[in-house]
């Protein structure tokens, strides 16, 4: 009997402690739900180019996590209500089906983490039509280009964006005679492409271009094959577009003339790096390392700011409307704080997300593209990708 | 020795024309704080305080300084005469704008990373209150009358107003994109919110808890994304406000009246926080990146003066 009254006794101090709690903090009722699903599809585990980095599987994933906690910080003030909802499809799953079945009608927004075609794919499903479909992993410019869907918004710089943020920077250290040493995938000759427009772009020189063609064994070519590969006419500077990381890595410290290295490896554009500390970003970097145990990778800060612009749309908005919140979106008004200085906004004729872009070290920040001294009659940032009169995009709304 | 007496009687005039008064500013990267005499523009002395300083104040007797070390994660309490520690405070995890209120016994602490404002019993040294906030909280300030704490979260875009009886969020009010920093007016009727990302500052009246003006910085030949609107302070009849424009390298004069942009005035690189001269004559201006301070003269608005302080001066603080 003494125990219960005591345990009783207890309850009660605890309800009252609660009851404490919650009269400190005054919610807003919620009356919005605005659901969000993320959409990805296992990736097989490539093999180890080094030892140094661990494969990381759930890029992206803990972005959005992030965002939708950050969304309903605000949402408790609000009354607006932020629910996410993952689908994951296994790696001989169908994402269309997924698509079709899952996500249906239910979800106005969908953060998709999945390569272009399967993006395209999706994107043209009746299903997605009254959608708005964030890609957070590709850098395609053909699908912000000819390719593009307009229900489909950009999060990461295109290749064409951090090609021309490498050259705003090379143009400045007047390092214009370049040697581009080109990869054997797609994507490598995808960025070759971006690189040699940048080129032209900012009327730099490429003097010398070659395609690897050597082993990709780390004690072989780093050896002998990049000292003989590199034995060509002088040039400033190596541009390598190596997207994979397969070789590209062995190039600094062994050319035949000591050249910095620049492009995917060696001082890489980036939307997001651990070195940047720049405009409160240490607090993001922070608060996600926290959460996730590792640094934020490009794909986590492209799905953080696609929920982020979600919520900071309905929030402006007052709505849970998919096309009052699309038109937000695409409207001057928006400003998403995306801790590079500048606010970022959506291109009104492709939909990619206007932002600067990072140049980094493994270690060091180096600088923020756009580039000091690179003007633009509207916006510094549209010197970066394709801008409004060069874009190829029909976007009809 | 006549010209020495001369020169003694000078002093002496000079001292009693303008008030001798001390600058003390938080070193970020140099862990000190910098002790400077602004009428001979000269640093006095860097006093080593602890890892990463950043927010300042000081008491209203003057004779404490209350400062942010976020890095050691506590605010220490430093004699202003002897400038030695003489207690810390329990300010939470990496504390970095903090505010006091008028009596000078409670002091609100933005807890970034946490998304929590701790409010501070300053005689008993002890945390009494966490308050949820939004996202990133920055901006603190309380209202003269001691009405009212506004807190302001930056990614959450919010100002939310604390009732200091109840230590509860009673209203939010959505501003433009990344608030920075919030003054109060002397009469406690308005309250002005700058916008880091939008280059605005916005007037809020505290009655309505609405915004009834929105001012959009623009400086002719500086982009308008280097317009980041930062400190923010008014003068104590409500003539004129000052806003630092951060990497604009700029403080610009709003008539408080019409809220009209008077002026722009050319300081160092990055301005970041402001302080009065207690007599409101002039005013002191943190440049982040060009470690000086700027002194404007408010009678003839124009920059009379830059002094060296050290490595990221942040936060200022002003004893008569």
């Amino acid at each position: 009997m003494r125990s219960i009254n005591l345990s009783l006794r207890i309850t009660i101090r605890f309800l009252f402690i609660i009851h404490l709690l919650s009269v400190s903090v005054v919610y807003a009722e919620a009356k919005q739900t605005i659901n969000i699903a993320y959409l990805t599809q296992d990736r097989k585990v490539p093999p180890p180019l080094s030892n140094l980095d661990a494969f990381i599987k759930d890029k992206g994933v803990l972005g959005v996590q992030l965002a939708v906690d950050d969304n309903n910080t605000t949402g408790q003030f609000t009354g607006q209500q932020f629910v996410l909802k993952k689908f994951i499809v296994p790696l001989d799953g169908n994402v269309v089906d997924t698509f079709n079945k899952g996500i249906g009608d239910q979800y106005s927004y969908v953060v998709v983490n999945l390569p272009a075609e399967q993006i395209k794919s999706v994107a043209d499903l009746p299903a997605a039509k009254n959608k708005l479909l964030f890609d957070v992993a590709t850098v395609d410019d053909a699908l912000r280009n000819e390719q593009c869907r307009n229900n489909v918004l950009h999060l990461l710089p295109n290749r064409a964006m951090r090609a021309d943020a490498l050259a705003q920077y090379m143009m400045k250290k007047r390092w214009n005679k370049w040697f581009l040493v080109i990869g054997v995938t797609e994507e490598d000759r995808l960025f070759a492409d971006a690189l040699r427009r940048s080129a032209k772009r900012f009327g730099m020189k490429i003097v010398e271009e070659k395609n690897w063609e050597h082993t990709y064994d780390a004690r072989r070519t780093a050896q002998s094959d990049v000292a003989v590969f590199t034995q060509v006419d002088d040039y400033d500077v190596l541009v390598v577009a190596d997207e994979q990381g397969q070789f590209g890595e062995y190039l600094e410290y062994r050319t035949w003339n000591a050249r910095p290295v620049i492009g995917t490896q060696g001082l890489v554009a980036v939307a997001w790096h651990r070195t940047h500390e720049q405009w409160g970003a240490v607090q993001i970097q922070n608060r996600f390392k926290e959460q996730a145990g590792r640094w934020m990778e490009e794909q986590d800060y492209a799905a953080y700011l696609a929920v982020r612009a979600i919520g900071e749309a309905a929030t402006r908005t007052k709505s849970n409307d998919i096309n009052r919140l699309k038109d937000y979106m695409l409207s001057d008004a928006f400003a998403l704080q995306g801790y590079k200085g500048n606010p970022l906004s959506f291109r009104s004729w492709d939909g990619q997300l206007r932002q600067p872009v990072l140049l980094a070290a493994p270690r060091s920040s180096v600088a923020v593209a756009p580039i000091e001294g690179f003007l633009h009659p509207k916006t510094e940032l549209d010197t970066l990708g394709y801008d409004q009169p060069e874009s190829t995009c029909k976007w009809s709304k | 020795m006549k010209k020495n007496v001369l020169g003694l009687f000078t002093a002496v005039v000079l001292a009693g024309a303008v008030q001798a008064e001390t600058v003390f500013v938080t070193l970020e990267k140099d862990n000190a704080l910098a002790v400077v005499d602004p009428i001979a523009g000269k640093l006095i002395k860097t006093v080593e305080i602890g890892q990463r300083p950043r927010g300042i104040a000081i008491s209203p007797d003057n004779k404490f300084l209350y400062v942010a070390v976020s890095d050691d994660n506590t605010i220490k309490i430093i004699d202003t005469e002897t400038l030695k520690e003489t207690g810390k405070l329990p300010s939470g995890e990496d504390p970095e704008t903090f505010a006091l209120n008028p009596a000078g016994d409670r002091l609100y602490v933005s807890n970034e990373d946490d998304s929590l404002v701790t409010v501070i019993d300053i005689k008993h040294k002890k945390a009494v209150k966490q308050i949820k906030v939004g996202v990133e909280p920055e901006g603190i300030i309380v209202s003269p009358d001691n009405l009212w704490v506004a807190s302001a979260s930056e990614t959450t875009n919010m100002v939310h107003w604390i009732d200091t009886k109840t230590n509860a969020i009673v209203e939010n009010t959505l501003v433009d994109p990344r608030p920075r920093a919030l003054g109060f007016t002397a009469d406690s009727q308005q309250l002005w919110v700058t916008s880091e990302m939008a280059g605005t500052l916005m007037i809020l009246d505290v009655k309505t808890k609405q915004i009834v003006k929105t001012i959009k910085f623009d400086v002719q030949g500086v982009t308008a994304d280097k317009i980041q609107p930062v400190g923010v302070v008014i003068d104590k009849d409500r003539k004129r406000g000052y806003v630092a424009l951060g990497p604009a390298n700029r403080v610009a004069v709003i008539n408080a009246q019409t809220f009209e942009v008077e002026k722009y005035l050319l300081v160092g690189q990055r301005v970041w926080n402001l302080a009065f001269s207690p007599d409101q004559k002039r005013l002191y201006t943190t440049n982040g990146t060009s470690n000086d301070i700027s002194l404007i003269d408010l009678e003839t608005q124009t920059v009379t003066k830059s002094i060296g302080v050290g490595t990221y001066p942040w936060g200022v603080a002003v004893k008569p």
